[in-house]
Formats: structure tokens, C-alpha cells, sequence
């Protein structure tokens, strides 16, 4: 059984994304920390809890986090953690946190610069380091496995890659479909645009999130699930992990408005989308989602972010934000909002 | 709230190469002691929570990916913690408050380093020239407390002997040192003013798992479970003018607010055994003040009389301590492991008779990143 807190987010932002940036992580997510703070009214004395996620392998050396402390002042000191994931996982860890009644509010952000290294080589360094890894087998290369699984089992054609990439990016998928491919069936509207960027989400606890957001977007549900690390040993057609996430979280309870989905390539939301359940009726990733922009790290938060979005400054009603992390969608993290 | 038990501890044999394993194998070794300790299979897990220190250490870039098949996660849920040195406690933390808040019932822990497979000076110093390693960073802290306090040249070797004497009784110690003596420690070279050779943590392949379990699961073990009474973490920034290294608020704080969630109000009586997190010497003294057991400049006499030794009145890491086994990721974690097993008095050969409430403590960054937690053998 579900704990019954009631945890909503009442604070959102992100530093636009771009390619390049010329600020350290710290001063990229500073504006991002500001402004969610802000939009909740709260400064950061007032938060509980905070957690944060970043990538040594990212910013090319260890603790990432520790400079990234800088932007929650951590004087006097503070409570706060941090995983090496995406941010998705920070704000999983700070809802649980939530539950324990002696906080009421809390803070999480993420940060990824991804034009400071390879991130095709890079990449490979998340896979197992005895079997995967030494091949060098890199994140397109790998998606691409799972693209071909699609169009191999009839499920998918090239045509419906580039019809999602056309709806996501703007442009005409006939001329899409002339591109070369990058790694085939993949071509170069298919696979993220990479980006350096920052987010931050406050959340706060029942009467205290009413206090601080009009309308603010409550956590109905949140899971998030992992399946095995092999390609060779999944059936890469279908998303386990996504679909037990979304049952999990109770995305099925009802309809949902717009659905922001951590698809890194235009195929992912295919496979997510079936995963999911998610009919016609559901606007998928209006923000452009994970392939018109990828900040590895904030991506996951980002999505859950826009989707809170949706019902504190856009009047839906129920929306979700997913998030992902690993080789062909490994691992899937579902957070389904509600508002009042 | 949901009461928090763990119902399940298990620990490598720590050693400074395991070439036998993989690094799935070494988490595997761990976990599997420790479902077996809680009379468990793979599948009563809900959700697992790992931590490690930097990834660059074993060069993994997010190892949960790779080791969710072994540690049974297809279909399940796996996160991954990373607070530096602390990253152990933080990690238990975590998991603890997965039950705690009522999300999950049975959650599997896990902490590990496995330093051979990479250099850890190098992963420190991101590669880049010119790391002074974790030591040198801290040695000039420990210089200040030696002024400060004007404690005797003697009391770090003094740790750093009992702390290998301990390691003895404690199978699953990596340094074992029978002989090991004051003189001798005083005869080892310096690596860092204050700190020799022989009061420095060696680098270790290891890690620690627990299971942690709701209430309801708990009391239905047939063995003795240790009670989670309080947990807590603190963070402060690493450097800025009138910080004190020496003795951190940070530490300070995470101790007042771990104390008071489990009724602890005069610590050197309340407490009979202490896991805290001493991978130079030195840091016992420190460590001792910072958390209230000693008054400022008052740790260094706490083991001058002995008050630290197995069988005083605080024993101090009686497993052997991170002076004697320190697989990093897993380093905080085993002192919270440690302190569950006392509690639990299924401690072995270095169990502290009557042990009713234990104390695990883990620190990382400049000094900056702490994490407690207080278990008893009864119900809070």
C-alpha cells in the first residue's frame, strides 16, 4: 500500500538549454535554483531537504556535487544528498523523504554539461565493464539495436521514426527520410540533441504546497523500475521496466492530458508510448521532449518538470513526467501529477 | 512513520586485491550473506539502494546499470548514492527511509569499492597532476587538532594499534597486524605530517549490505533485529572563511539531531558501543569531540585511559575500523553494519557484552558530508 502524504510540486525551472556553455555547472544552475525557489516563494532557509544529481563523467572529474553544493548555501549546514542519476531519482528520493512529517518542504536539482566531453564515448563507459564495455559500443549504437527490433518485428517503420522526429522538431519527414543514416536505421533527427543544462523543482507537503502555489501539481504516483542490463537478454520491442512503473504509479486510473517522455530517440517514444498505455488523446512531450534537447542528468527532472507545468501554469488536470536512465531504456521512472 | 528494522547483515572478506571476483561478484558476496542472515531469497526484495564514492575510482560510469542483473533487479527498482566518504551512511540512510516512510517493505543495501580495479589517488585528483590524496588533504586538520588540544605525539599510533588489535577478532578485516605495536607505528615513515604509514587506512576491495525491513517483517525474524531509533545527514560547503575543518558544524549538527530523534541526551553514558568513520588516526579524538562524547580538547584523554578500547567504556570500532578495512563506498556503511551487529549480539568474537544502543557515524568531502544513524536492540 501507497503511503497516503499528499506531496505536490509548487516550483519549477531550467536554465534554457544550449550547446556550449560557457559557466561553470554551479553558475549554469544557479538562475535555475533561483527562479524555482522563487516561484514558490521560499528561500533556501527554508527548505527541509535537498538532493541533488550530477555526473562525474560528465564534468570529467570526481564530485561533481560537491561544487555543485555551492547553490544551495549549505551554511549553516544543511540536509541534503545526492545521487548519480538523473534528477528524476533526486525528486524520487526527496518525496520519500517527505513522508516522514518532520519536513515540509524540499528541493531538488540536476545538471548535466555534455559539451565538455564525448558523449558517444562516454556513453560506453556505463556498460558492463567486463563483457559491454570494451566494445565500445556507444548510446546511438545501441538505440539503434532497439530500432531495428522495432522495425524487424513490424512494429515500426523508418517513416514512423521520422514522423515523430517531424512532430518534435518541426520539418517534413519525406526530406527526414532522405538524411543519411548515422547508425542505421537511425538518422540524425532520430538521436538527442545534446545539451548543457540545469533544473530545480521544490516540492512541499499539503496545506503548506497550497500556501505556496495557486495550483499546485500533486505527485499522484511516482515508481520508477529497472530490467536487465543485456541488451541480448530483453525483448527490446516492449519496456518492462516502463510499464511496470506506469502501473505502479497509476498512470491507468485515468486520462492523461500530456505525457513528457524521456525519449532520447524518436523510436523510444514508440516503445513508451505502448508501455504506457497512453492513447491518441494525450499530447506527448509538447516541450520537444528528450530529443529536442538532452541535458544528461536534468533531462528526467526536466520532463517531470514540464509536466508540472502543465497543471500549475497550464490548467490540465492530470499529466505525467518520465524519466530514464541506461542502455535501450533501462531503466524507467514514472511520476503521474494531478491538480486540485 | 513506519518502525525500521535490519533484519540482515553481510560483509566480504576485504582484502586489498579481490582478483577472484568481479565487481558484480564482490556486491553479490555481500548480499547474498546478508539474505541469507535476514532468511531471505532474491525475490522478498522490493528495492535495492547501492552506493560509491566517485565513479572514476573503478572507471563504471553509474555501476547500477550494469549491476542490476546481479543484484536481481529486473522489475524491481535500483538507485544509487553518492555523497563522497559518507556515501556508505547516506546509502543506509536512504534505504532506511524507503521503509520508514511506508513506500517499501524489504530493502536490500548495498555499499562497495573495488579501489583495485583503478587507482584511487588518481580518480581523486580527476586525473589531473598534483593529488595529494584523501591524507594530505587532511593531515593539516589533524596538525591543528594536535596543537589545539596539545594532545601527546603517542595517541594517534595509540588508535592506530588498538584499532589493528581489534581487526583480530574480526574475520572479515582486511589488515590483520598481531604484532603491531606503539613503537612500531612511531617508527613507520611519515606519508603526511602528522599521519605515518601505520596510521593510515589501507585501500581495500569490499562492500556491506543490509537488509532493511518494516515492522511488520521484522518481528516476524527468528533472530535479533537492531531497531533504527534515528538517522541523519548534514552537508556544509568545503571552504570558506571561519569554517572549522577541525571540527566541523556539520558533524556537530548531524550529531544533535540524530541524539534527539532516538533520546540521547548525555552521549558518553547513553551509548555503549561507537562505529565512527577514522581512516587517519587521529580522526578518533576528533571524532569524539565533534560528537559529543568529550569535551572540546578532551577526545585525546578518552584514549589515553582506555575509555575507547574493547572492553572500555566507549568501546571505539571494536570490527577494526576503516584503519583496517577500508573498501571506501562500503566504509560507512560497514560502520553502520557494525553497530547494527552489536545491538543485535551477533558480533562474534568482537561483540561488546550487553550492547543495547551503538552509534554508526560516516563522514566525506573536505569534511563537509556526515551521516549517523542510532540502532538499539529494542523498538523505539
Amino acid at each position: 500500500m501507497l503511503p497516503m502524504t499528499d506531496i505536490a510540486i509548487v516550483g519549477y525551472a531550467q536554465s534554457p538549454p544550449t550547446f556550449g556553455v560557457q559557466e561553470t555547472e554551479t553558475q549554469m544552475l544557479f538562475p535555475a535554483v533561483n527562479e524555482a525557489l522563487a516561484r514558490a516563494n521560499l528561500t533556501r532557509a527554508d527548505i527541509g531537504f535537498m538532493c541533488s544529481a550530477s555526473c562525474d563523467y560528465l564534468s570529467g572529474a570526481p564530485f561533481a556535487f560537491v561544487q555543485t553544493l555551492e547553490v544551495t548555501g549549505a551554511w549553516p549546514p544543511i540536509s541534503e544528498s545526492h545521487v548519480e542519476m538523473d534528477g528524476a531519482w533526486a525528486l524520487y528520493e526527496a518525496w520519500v523523504r517527505l513522508h516522514h512529517g518532520d519536513i515540509d518542504t524540499a528541493m531538488v536539482f540536476a545538471s548535466g554539461i555534455t559539451s565538455r566531453c564525448d558523449w558517444r564515448e562516454v556513453s560506453a563507459l556505463q556498460l558492463d565493464p567486463y563483457y559491454l564495455m570494451p566494445l565500445w559500443v556507444d548510446d546511438i549504437s545501441l538505440a539503434a539495436l532497439q530500432a531495428n527490433a522495432l522495425i524487424e518485428s513490424r512494429k515500426a517503420t523508418e517513416r514512423n521514426f521520422a514522423e515523430i522526429a517531424a512532430r518534435i522538431r518541426g520539418g517534413d519527414a519525406d526530406e527526414f527520410l532522405k538524411e543519411p543514416y548515422v547508425v542505421e536505421p537511425l538518422r540524425a533527427h532520430d538521436t538527442p540533441t545534446m545539451s548543457d543544462g540545469g533544473a530545480a523543482i521544490v516540492l512541499a507537503v499539503g496545506d503548506r504546497a497550497r500556501e505556496l502555489c495557486e495550483r499546485p501539481a500533486w505527485i499522484a504516483g511516482i515508481d520508477h523500475r529497472s530490467e536487465a542490463h543485456y541488451p541480448g537478454v530483453r525483448d527490446l520491442t516492449i519496456s518492462d521496466a516502463a510499464r511496470i512503473a506506469g502501473q505502479q504509479s497509476g498512470v491507468g486510473k485515468g486520462p492523461i492530458e500530456v505525457a513528457e517522455l524521456a525519449a532520447q530517440f524518436s523510436h523510444e517514444e514508440l516503445v513508451l508510448r505502448e508501455a504506457l498505455g497512453l492513447t491518441d488523446g494525450t499530447v506527448v512531450s509538447p516541450s520537444g521532449g528528450a530529443l529536442a534537447a538532452n541535458p544528461v542528468i536534468a533531462t528526467g527532472l526536466v520532463r517531470i518538470g514540464e509536466a508540472a507545468n502543465q497543471i500549475i501554469d497550464g490548467g490540465r488536470k492530470r499529466t505525467l513526467g518520465h524519466a530514464s536512465a541506461g542502455p535501450c531504456l533501462q531503466q524507467n521512472l514514472v511520476c503521474v501529477l494531478e491538480g486540485e | 512513520m513506519q518502525r525500521t528494522a535490519v533484519i540482515g547483515c553481510g560483509q566480504t572478506h576485504h582484502k586489498k586485491v579481490r582478483d577472484d571476483l568481479s565487481m558484480a561478484g564482490l556486491l553479490r558476496e555481500a548480499a547474498v550473506r546478508a539474505l541469507e542472515d535476514a532468511e531471505m531469497d532474491w525475490s522478498d526484495i522490493d528495492a535495492v539502494v547501492i552506493g560509491k564514492a566517485p565513479d572514476p575510482f573503478e572507471g563504471v560510469m553509474m555501476p547500477e546499470v550494469y549491476l542490476a542483473d546481479a543484484l536481481g533487479c529486473a522489475g524491481k527498482p535500483i538507485m544509487r548514492v553518492h555523497t563522497a566518504g559518507s556515501v556508505g551512511g547516506s546509502t543506509a540512510v536512504v534505504a532506511t527511509h524507503l521503509v520508514s516512510s511506508g513506500v517499501r517493505e524489504r530493502v536490500l543495501t548495498i555499499g562497495f569499492e573495488k579501489q583495485s580495479e583503478g587507482d584511487t589517488t588518481w580518480g581523486l585528483g580527476g586525473g589531473r597532476s598534483g593529488s595529494v590524496g584523501a591524507g594530505g588533504y587532511f593531515a593539516p586538520h589533524m596538525r591543528a587538532y594536535i596543537d589545539r588540544a596539545n594532545a601527546p605525539d603517542y595517541i594517534g599510533p595509540a588508535v592506530a594499534v588498538k584499532d589493528r588489535l581489534n581487526a583480530l577478532k574480526n574475520p572479515y578485516a582486511h589488515l590483520k597486524l598481531p604484532d603491531i605495536t606503539i613503537e612500531q607505528v612511531l617508527d613507520s615513515p611519515y606519508v603526511w605530517e602528522p599521519v605515518r604509514r601505520l596510521e593510515s587506512c589501507p585501500t581495500s576491495d569490499g562492500a556491506a549490505a543490509m537488509v532493511l525491513a518494516s515492522e511488520k517483517v521484522a518481528d516476524a525474524s527468528s533472530k535479533p533485529v537492531a531497531w533504527v531509533h534515528g538517522t541523519a545527514i548534514r552537508s556544509e560547503l568545503g571552504q570558506f572563511p571561519g569554517r572549522d575543518p577541525v571540527s566541523p558544524q556539520g558533524g556537530k549538527d548531524c550529531a544533535a539531531d540524530v541524539y534527539a530523534q532516538a533520546g540521547i541526551t548525555n552521549p558518553i553514558e547513553d551509548v555503549d558501543v561507537l562505529e565512527c568513520y577514522v581512516p587517519f588516526s587521529w580522526y578518533e579524538p576528533m571524532w569524539l569531540e565533534n560528537l559529543g562524547f568529550a569535551g572540546v580538547g578532551e577526545g585525546w584523554k578518552l584514549v589515553e585511559n582506555g575509555t575507547t578500547n574493547f572492553g572500555g567504556k566507549l568501546p571505539t570500532n571494536v570490527s577494526g575500523g576503516v584503519l583496517s578495512s577500508n573498501p571506501i563506498g562500503a566504509s560507512g556503511m560497514l560502520r553502520f553494519l557494525e553497530a547494527a551487529l552489536q545491538v543485535r549480539g551477533l558480533a562474534g568474537e568482537h561483540q561488546v557484552d550487553g550492547a543495547k544502543t551503538a552509534v554508526g557515524h560516516a563522514y566525506g568531502g573536505a569534511a563537509q558530508f556526515f551521516a549517523m544513524w542510532v540502532v538499539r536492540d529494542e523498538k523505539p
